[in-house]
């Protein structure tokens, strides 16, 4: 396994152009890594819309590579999203941090944590390019393949439950934020 | 009763670039006539999905029109707080109020009627009326009206 901070680590060195939007608790670590305008921190959130926004993101600017951080507690919130996702060749990367708590509520276990088979239910799901790694040396060797394609992919980390996190906070107001992606997105 | 091609029609005339929707035995008659238009229909599985789309699409620049149920309406409530209330953004939707026209002549006890426009003035939305069977309708202004602005809209569709 891997520590969530490790995780993002790893993407940050390998995201090159992409939009990256964390969500959760990605976001009380992604600033340590990238705070440009290419990073659109979704807090305030609805929980489990990440995959969504991230999709009509991309699909608004076709060419546009969108990676969407997820927590398996929200993503169970709305494992709908995958299906909609498979039917898209949006590049759009789903990126499940999968440690096995509502992290930012006290660390309570989501619905069926470790029974369930996040890479297979994306699979099932219809998105093609699905991957898996379960230690850090994997990731690390794995991520720039991961993130390459022009379609939909789903990532799924294995990552260190931490308990004791407050809820994080981006590190700008929403507005703010929205302002700097449509300029860095040339929309006025 | 105005008809799906020209409901289309007015759709595009009225500048909306997208159709998030999730179809209901109204809606659904829409179907066979969005393949040929301009419009890019996308197709969530869930009305919050639905929201959460059109807030990506607005966020790069595209003008998604959401065309859901009052029912997927009501499961929608968080995503549509956060777009409109958190995100700013300027969702604009259509909600199919089922039931609607039966109900006031009495010939339905569906209760979707009663709760459409209370939880639309709930999540603090601006909204207007509009019914394709009502004589006089016109579905180009409804919809140009809908559009028109930073604001956002709902439209409650009886159906």
């Amino acid at each position: 396994m891997m520590t969530h901070r490790e995780a993002l680590a790893v993407l940050a060195s390998h995201r090159a152009d992409a939009i990256v939007i964390p969500s959760m608790g990605s976001v009380g670590i992604w600033p340590e890594f990238s705070d440009t305008p290419r990073d659109f921190h979704y807090l305030p959130s609805s929980m489990g819309q990440v995959v969504a926004l991230a999709l009509g993101l991309a699909l608004s600017r076709p060419g546009l590579r969108v990676v969407a951080l997820s927590g398996d507690g929200s993503l169970l919130m709305n494992p709908g999203c995958l299906v909609t996702l498979g039917c898209h060749t949006a590049p759009v990367t789903v990126i499940l941090i999968e440690n096995g708590l509502y992290e930012v509520t006290g660390g309570q276990p989501p619905a069926g944590v470790g029974r369930v088979d996040f890479a297979g239910l994306a699979r099932a799901s219809g998105i093609e390019r699905v991957f898996a790694f379960d230690t850090l040396s994997e990731w690390e060797a794995g991520c720039r393949e991961a993130l390459a394609g022009d379609q939909p992919t789903f990532v799924r980390l294995a990552v260190i439950g931490e308990r004791g996190h407050l809820t994080p906070s981006a590190p700008r107001r929403m507005p703010e934020q929205i302002a700097r992606l449509r300029a860095e997105l040339g929309i006025n | 009763m105005i008809d799906a091609p020209t409901v289309v029609t007015a759709i595009v005339s009225a500048g909306f670039t997208h159709l998030v929707w999730i179809p209901d035995s109204h809606l659904g008659t829409w179907d066979p006539h969005l393949p040929g238009s301009p419009l890019t229909v996308i197709r969530p599985t869930r009305e919050g999905e639905a929201v959460a789309i059109a807030a990506g699409l607005l966020l790069g620049g595209a003008r998604p029109l959401v065309a859901i149920q009052c029912t997927g309406f009501f499961e929608a409530g968080d995503a549509v707080r956060n777009v409109v209330h958190d995100l700013g953004l300027p969702l604009k939707l259509i909600v199919g109020v089922r039931s609607l026209r039966a109900s006031r002549q009495g010939r339905s006890q569906d209760n979707c009627p009663r709760f459409a426009e209370p939880i639309t003035q709930a999540w603090q939305l601006p909204y207007s009326h509009f019914d394709p069977a009502a004589d006089g309708a016109d579905v180009v202004r409804s919809l140009h009206t809908l559009a028109a602005g930073a604001e956002p809209h709902v439209l409650l569709w009886a159906e």
